[in-house]
């Protein structure tokens, strides 16, 4: 496995440690919602505004299994290859672009489904669309990003 | 020695199969004993042959001395971390809904709107009393679960209903609860719950719901004129006011939400096989 050297390799990694970060936060968010599933408290109307019109819609499960922990097991596995990529190990790097591409991909399709279909918005879902297109964007940032030559010459 | 073929960094370490860079396939460059470095002199990338150089290998100051097993230390932190709060989250008193602990009904609470709209024997052993919204769609579902409970319980069961709005994001649920009530002035409260949840799906998505819900009345055998003059008058305001007051001492924000004999049903306990439970418990205890 080759590391790059100290103070590049930190220039390279910090969009990677803030795309960990903020992975942690879309699985709290996406942790709480399956919570709410299992218990049955998304199915109750609350004063949180929208939040239970899109829990309770047929959209918000797939095959019986909550929208929600299908996220919460994406934001880990982003929060894997983000930490991974952050320490230099390069199989990380397409692995994270390709998830966050298909996590953005599927956020662009529930804003939708909010907005055009089920008329209402859920706070913790606009979190989570935000987690994910904050991702998209370090992800771009990191695509772009390319080591100087020379890097590995003594 | 291998190198990236598409960015063409040089890499010392031989195990390496793909480049950190891009993920291309890296490609055997030099024999053994030889690195490769980039010309300082010349602007090409093109790396030279320098066999007379110290190789790049693993401890030489050229790399950071490896931690291959922290980032999976930390990644399995996270992962033990996120089951943990799972699982304390899904052991939890109603996580979520009431963050703020609802306080334990103690009857000094208002009483809520009187007479209350009660359905089933008025002197039953136990009250289920229900806070609803009529644009919930979850109460609108439960509604007909909660007609086989009363059949099951028969004398045993008394159902009331208080009026708890959510406002927002149900933006007619108040004009409905009005018109329920001013349907109760009449006596025709319960018709009117139920029509309103029955057709809960065609006047929630109305633009004008006020001739559908004189058009209910006309159905359910109101004087059309009083009703529309009651929808908006003191007495329905009152009600539901009383009933709201009622929702807010004991801290009610979720619909449906039921109480059994003053008992709150918590976590999942609101759901048809909790409330069952909830009402064979109060039975118990009542001697039934």
């Amino acid at each position: 496995m080759s590391f790059p050297s100290g103070e590049s390799q930190h220039k390279l990694a910090w969009p990677f440690l803030v795309a960990a970060l903020l992975s942690l936060i879309g699985l709290g968010d996406a942790i709480y919602l399956t919570v709410q599933d299992l218990t049955g408290q998304s199915l109750r109307c609350t004063i949180v505004s929208g939040c239970s019109e899109v829990l309770s819609s047929s959209y918000a499960h797939v095959w019986s299994v909550p929208l929600a922990s299908v996220g919460a097991v994406a934001y880990f596995v982003v929060f894997s290859l983000a930490i991974l990529a952050a320490f230099g190990y390069g199989f990380a790097r397409p692995l994270l672009a390709a998830l966050v591409a298909v996590m953005f991909l599927m956020t662009l399709w529930l804003l939708y489904l909010q907005a055009f279909v089920i008329h209402h918005f859920c706070q913790y879902c606009l979190l989570s669309a935000a987690v994910t297109v904050t991702l998209a964007i370090l992800v771009l940032i990191t695509s772009r990003k390319r080591r100087p030559p020379g890097f590995y010459a003594p | 020695m291998k190198r990236c073929p598409q960015c063409k960094h040089a890499y010392a370490d031989d195990s390496l199969r793909f480049c950190p860079e891009d993920g291309s396939k890296l490609v055997t460059e030099a024999a053994p004993g030889a690195t490769l470095r980039y010309s300082q002199e010349s602007p090409s990338l093109e790396p030279t042959i320098a066999s007379n150089m110290t190789p790049l290998t693993p401890g030489t100051s050229a790399q950071p001395k490896k931690k291959p097993y922290l980032p999976l230390m930390i990644i399995g932190a996270v992962l033990i971390a996120a089951l943990v709060v799972t699982w304390i989250l899904l052991r939890s008193p109603r996580p979520g809904t009431s963050a703020n602990t609802p306080p334990p009904s103690s009857g000094s609470e208002p009483t809520g709107a009187e007479p209350s709209h009660i359905r089933g024997n008025a002197n039953a052993p136990v009250t289920l009393e229900e806070f609803g919204d009529f644009q919930c769609p979850t109460c609108g579902v439960y509604y007909l679960e909660l007609k086989k409970i009363e059949n099951e319980f028969g004398d045993n069961l008394r159902v009331v209903f208080r009026e708890r709005p959510l406002i927002p994001p149900h933006e007619h649920a108040l004009l409905a609860a009005q018109a329920a009530e001013a349907a109760g002035l009449q006596g025709r409260f319960w018709e009117m719950h139920d029509k309103l949840y029955d057709d809960q799906k065609a006047w929630s998505e109305a633009k004008d719901l006020v001739p559908v819900f004189v058009d209910y009345a006309k159905q359910i055998g109101l004087d059309t004129d009083r009703f529309m003059k009651d929808l908006n008058g003191e007495a329905v305001a009152a009600r539901i006011f009383q009933d709201g007051k009622r929702a807010h001492a004991l801290n009610v924000n979720a619909t449906p939400t039921f109480f059994v004999n003053g008992k709150e049903a918590k976590d999942d306990q609101w759901k048809p096989a909790g409330l069952r439970e909830m009402i064979k418990q109060a039975l118990r205890e009542a001697g039934k």
